[in-house]
């Protein structure tokens, strides 16, 4: 009998493994026939390896607050002022006491689900992009004085932000992204001191990073956008810190921006 | 219920979320959806079933909603509107920041499939059943996508800024 043609589907089978012993040597014998054929097979070998060794280190990245969280209780500020939720330093126990209570905290909204309307997401409902998108519409335009501390005064701006919100707070870096400091500012918050750092491109546009400490809901958020007319505004929650990115850019570019600044602060 | 399953899925969620969009924060904002949904919905579980494959639907479902109305939300980053974040670029990252540019270059339902056969090493069978299509139509859009995936990276090897096409 002679073995049946060798189709696509083979092909692919064999790329993946997922042929039978006997059908795997016919299509070996088809590609030692066919070299043009088997060179496509190995770049889609090689594609594959690629697409592992581009997105496995994920894998071994420590999770993000705000999703740790969702398999435990809210994370908490620690004893020393810092948030650092990092899933590693958990013990086995508490992930175990996280995931009873998430279980019967679930199960019980499930229960009330239709009582109750579902709750909408803090960080949606936060006051934080309006305030950050008003206080950038306030003072970016100030072509004299935007700010109350010029950047040539950073390390100053830096200790008296740091000593007024109560904790540490520095302006990110963003001179690869062709944005400079240009100072920074105390501004009031709900409750108390935010700061607000100012930016400016080559072109003279403008981008400010609100940071509030006022934060006490204790839930995280990964990026948010809002839009406050013509200012658009990324916006996060990590522990008590509140972060908003305000520019009148667009979308994208700002989105670039926020990646940035959020990769600097969360991994300083 | 085995909670600890879910949370041992969580890096292969973000790990596919990231190569599906291309974008960090708009990845793990899918994953925190998904979490959430997952959540909410524990009662549609069949225990003793397969928990990576539910989760992953469950992902699937979500993405498939919000490319339906794309402009409604907080989670609107689209991978489409910005370049991918940059990383280092040595010599041996470049060659896969190559392959991840030319992937986002496929069409959604050709990458979904890539993916879950090189990342997740799922079987034709189980993509079918998760996605709720043929197994011919898994075959033909990861012929296509492999494909395609190989006349980017041969054509436009110069260029690496490259827009998505759809």
């Amino acid at each position: 009998m002679s073995p049946l043609p060798i189709t696509e589907a083979d092909l692919q089978a064999y790329v993946d493994a997922a042929l039978p012993e006997a059908r795997r040597s016919e299509v070996e014998n088809h590609l030692a026939a066919q070299p043009e054929e088997a060179g496509r097979v190995r770049t889609y070998l090689t594609q594959k390896q690629a697409l592992r060794s581009s997105f496995n280190p994920i894998l071994d990245e420590p999770l993000p607050a705000n999703l740790s969280a969702l398999a435990s209780p809210p994370p908490t500020v620690a004893a020393d002022g810092r948030h650092r939720p990092l899933l590693a330093r958990w013990s086995l126990q508490r992930i175990a006491a996280g995931f009873l209570i998430a279980l019967v905290s679930g199960f019980a909204g499930w229960l009330a689900h239709d009582r109750y309307p579902p709750p909408e997401s803090l960080a949606r409902n936060s006051p934080l992009p309006r305030r950050a998108a008003v206080a950038h519409a306030v003072f970016s335009p100030d072509m004299r004085r935007p700010v109350e501390v010029g950047a040539e005064q950073e390390d100053q701006l830096v200790a008296w932000l740091s000593k007024r919100l109560g904790t540490p707070v520095r302006p990110p870096k963003l001179g690869a992204l062709g944005y400079e400091l240009i100072g920074g500012r105390l501004l009031p918050g709900n409750v108390g001191p935010v700061a607000q750092f100012m930016f400016q491109d080559g072109s003279g546009q403008r981008l400010t990073l609100y940071v509030s400490t006022e934060n006490t809901a204790n839930q995280d958020t990964a990026f948010r956008f809002a839009q406050e007319g013509p200012v658009n505004v990324f916006y996060w929650i990590d522990g008590k810190f509140g972060y908003a990115l305000s520019a009148g850019i667009d979308k994208g570019k700002l989105a670039r921006i926020a990646t940035a600044v959020y990769d600097q602060i969360e991994h300083k | 219920m085995d909670s600890s399953a879910i949370l041992a899925e969580i890096p292969r969620l973000r790990r596919y979320a990231r190569a599906m969009l291309g974008d960090r924060a708009a990845a793990d904002d899918l994953v925190q959806d998904t979490l959430e949904r997952a959540w909410s919905r524990l009662h549609q579980w069949r225990a003793g079933s397969d928990m990576r494959a539910w989760l992953f639907g469950i992902m699937h479902n979500l993405r498939i909603d919000q490319l339906r109305r794309p402009r409604l939300s907080a989670h609107s980053i689209d991978a489409d509107d910005f370049d991918v974040p940059t990383r280092a670029t040595q010599n041996d990252q470049l060659e896969l920041r190559d392959i991840e540019s030319a992937l986002s270059r496929l069409p959604d339902e050709q990458r979904e499939v890539l993916l879950l056969v090189a990342l997740e090493e799922m079987s034709y069978a189980d993509i079918a059943a998760m996605l709720g299509i043929p197994a011919g139509t898994v075959m033909s859009r990861l012929s296509r996508g492999r494909e395609r995936l190989r006349l980017i990276m041969n054509g436009e090897q110069a260029s690496t800024r490259l827009r998505v096409v759809r």
